[in-house]
């Protein structure tokens, strides 16, 4: 398979938030800020990524009826050194995330590409699989981080270039929602042009 | 007084799809017909209230005296992997009624974030048993409800005409925001 394919394939014709709407919950939860975005997106990179490896070094030993737990306590055990780790060395921005890191465990992307790719294919294919969803997802944040903190906060990485208040909307809940929904039809737009 | 509380904040004023952003795949994934969206928040509710109750005493009587609360998210989303396919195998025999309705939404349930999400929160917040059960119910409440209206709206949307990239997803993402702004009127009732 050729593998620059196989890496952009997770960036935009198969990005997780925008085509395939997987892991959502942290997408809408976190991304009030860009930092807060990323961060979350980086986590669930290095979780997707380790995962994939080791899902795809054990494929053959694992029996067929139960790799779904077998997958999910892989994931865990990933997702629990991230939280140790970052509670030591990223206090604050553990802080801010809370909830949504040990979360990451259910998020549909990582068991998704676990089952429907890391099970399936060769070593080299599962990290370049693993690299380009997890980029597709943290660039996803990104862009869903930025547009909130610009418009709700008038700030960019935490520095502001309004005076005053942005339209505090769209760090609430509803902001959420909606600065998502349009940033899928924009995607729906490009998508369609290209194709 | 302390129950009624825990009652309304998680229904109205923190709910858990509109405000807190969890379960949102099955919110957006199966909530195009009304039907479909009672026969899923059944099976949330029957798994997020057994969840919560044997998390609950996992947590209090083995991860905190061994002192491994370290494990906590490990342990926990095996019991609600395991919790899942009991109730799987357990409806299959003693109401098939049931299963049959319930069916296909089953399984999804493990991946949904809301279990999980409810069970650590509870942990988080101090509840005691009592409390914690108030607690998952009250949030099933309120995942339910949520998702309830939502489909609502979608089955009227369907018949709308909306501008062409906006179809689908996207129109229903702006509509769950606006709901979500509804729910904001609710801030500061409690």
């Amino acid at each position: 398979m050729n593998q620059w394919k196989n890496f952009s394939k997770g960036l935009f014709r198969e990005n997780a938030v925008f085509v395939l709407f997987l892991g959502l919950c942290p997408t809408l939860g976190v991304t009030t800020s860009v930092i807060n975005g990323v961060g979350m997106g980086l986590a669930t990179t290095f979780v997707l990524l380790m995962s994939n490896i080791v899902v795809t070094l054990i494929k053959n030993f694992i029996p067929d009826k139960v790799r779904i737990p077998s997958f999910i306590v892989i994931i865990a055990s990933f997702v629990t050194i991230v939280e140790l780790l970052m509670q030591v060395y990223l206090p604050s921005l553990f802080d801010e995330l809370g909830l949504f890191i040990p979360l990451i465990v259910v998020n549909c992307l990582v068991l998704g590409r676990a089952e429907a790719f890391a099970s399936k294919n060769t070593f080299t294919s599962s990290v370049v699989d693993g690299l380009g969803m997890g980029l597709g997802f943290t660039m996803a944040l990104f862009f869903l981080g930025g547009v909130r903190e610009i418009l709700g906060n008038g700030s960019f990485l935490g520095f502001k270039f309004i005076h005053g208040d942005g339209i505090l909307l769209f760090i609430l809940a509803p902001g959420a929602f909606i600065a998502l929904g349009y940033l899928i039809m924009i995607m729906n737009k490009i998508n369609k042009k290209t194709a | 007084m302390n129950y009624i509380i825990i009652i309304i904040s998680a229904i109205f004023v923190n709910n858990i799809v509109l405000a807190k952003f969890l379960g949102i795949c099955p919110f957006i994934g199966v909530s195009n017909r009304v039907e479909t969206s009672i026969g899923m928040t059944g099976a949330v509710t029957f798994v997020m209230v057994i969840a919560t109750i044997v998390t609950y005493l996992l947590q209090h009587y083995i991860l905190i005296p061994f002192g491994i609360s370290f494990m906590q998210t490990i342990t926990f989303i095996l019991v609600i992997a395991a919790l899942v396919q009991m109730v799987e195998i357990m409806l299959k025999k003693v109401s098939p009624v049931l299963y049959q309705a319930l069916g296909i939404f089953l399984p999804l349930i493990t991946t949904n974030c809301a279990v999980l999400g409810v069970a650590i929160l509870a942990v988080q917040n101090d509840y005691n048993l009592i409390e914690s059960v108030v607690f998952s119910i009250a949030n099933a409440i309120g995942f339910g409800m949520a998702l309830l209206i939502f489909s609502g709206i979608r089955e009227q949307l369907e018949l709308v005409d909306v501008p062409e990239p906006m179809k689908g997803i996207p129109i229903a993402f702006i509509v769950a925001g606006l709901l979500a702004m509804a729910f904001m009127g609710f801030t500061g009732i409690v």
